[in-house]
């Protein structure tokens, strides 16, 4: 029983999936913007398991691994924020009450 | 290794064990506050991947970045909002709940397929300073998205100041 690239790539697409589950599910605002987070997660791992185990092996899957984690940082960050703003109007972060546009 | 279990194996079953098992319980649990903590063991987890796929800079940022920033931000978002716990179950709910969990299974099988066809590539050589090869790519072959993803981090930066900044005459 070896590790190959096939299990990294199950283990990411299961995350991937909890994560859009969690996404379309949860009704907390932070809870959902975290699942994002999960999905983003599961999509460095690929990257990651790219680099080392794909056809052509090399450093740029990390690279672009790192990009993506600084993404998700600065997306997560203003995603917090909107949300505290966004509390303070209307005081409540449940995402099946945010529905102004459908008035 | 034929009749054994390697030890690569097993590190790589407890890890994955780990990672999934920290996002299905932050499925399950009810508290927000538990499903931050849930997910913070499944971002350790998959630090710890990222070291058996000799990625060690990947993983340490991930520690930092995930494990640390990430969670406490999110912690901060939870504790200055109200966050009660997820009661009632209405009949519109469960029905738009079965349909997200249909279609995500088929999302599922669907990249269960494409990755059991996926033609193995075998393992390649990655440099052994692997954080002194990712320094000299961020600054050689990479150093235009680098400088564009500082200016982005200031922007948000600045961005969620200006967005969570109490509005008013004192501001």
């Amino acid at each position: 029983m070896t590790v190959t690239l096939a299990s990294y790539l199950l283990v990411a697409a299961f995350l991937f999936c909890i994560g859009l589950y969690g996404a379309l599910t949860k009704r907390n605002a932070v809870v959902v913007l975290l699942c994002i987070e999960l999905m983003l997660n599961a999509v460095n791992l690929n990257l990651v398991a790219f680099s080392k185990y794909g056809p052509q092996p090399g450093i740029a899957g990390q690279v672009f691994s790192l990009f993506n984690i600084t993404v998700a940082a600065a997306e997560a960050a203003v995603g917090v924020a909107i949300l505290i703003a966004l509390y303070r109007r209307r005081s409540t972060v449940n995402v099946d009450e945010m529905d102004t546009l459908k008035r | 290794m034929t009749a054994g279990i390697s030890g690569e194996f097993v590190a790589f079953f407890l890890l994955s064990l780990i990672t999934l098992g920290g996002a299905v319980f932050m499925l399950s649990f009810t508290r927000v506050v538990h499903m931050v903590v849930a997910l913070a063991f499944s971002f350790l987890g998959l630090a710890g991947l990222y070291v058996m796929l000799e990625a060690e800079f990947v993983a340490f940022s991930q520690v930092l970045i995930y494990a640390g920033a990430v969670s406490i931000l999110m912690l901060f978002g939870i504790m200055l909002t109200r966050h009660d716990v997820d009661e009632e179950e209405q009949d519109r709910r469960r029905r738009h709940r079965t349909f997200a969990f249909v279609a995500v299974l088929a999302l599922f099988v669907a990249l269960f397929k494409g990755i059991v066809a996926l033609v193995p590539a075998g393992e390649g050589k990655l440099a052994e300073a692997n954080t002194l090869e990712i320094g000299k790519a961020l600054f050689t072959k990479y150093v235009i998205p680098f400088e564009l993803v500082s200016v982005l981090l200031l922007v948000a930066l600045v961005g969620a100041i200006v967005l969570a900044r109490k509005e008013g005459h004192d501001a």
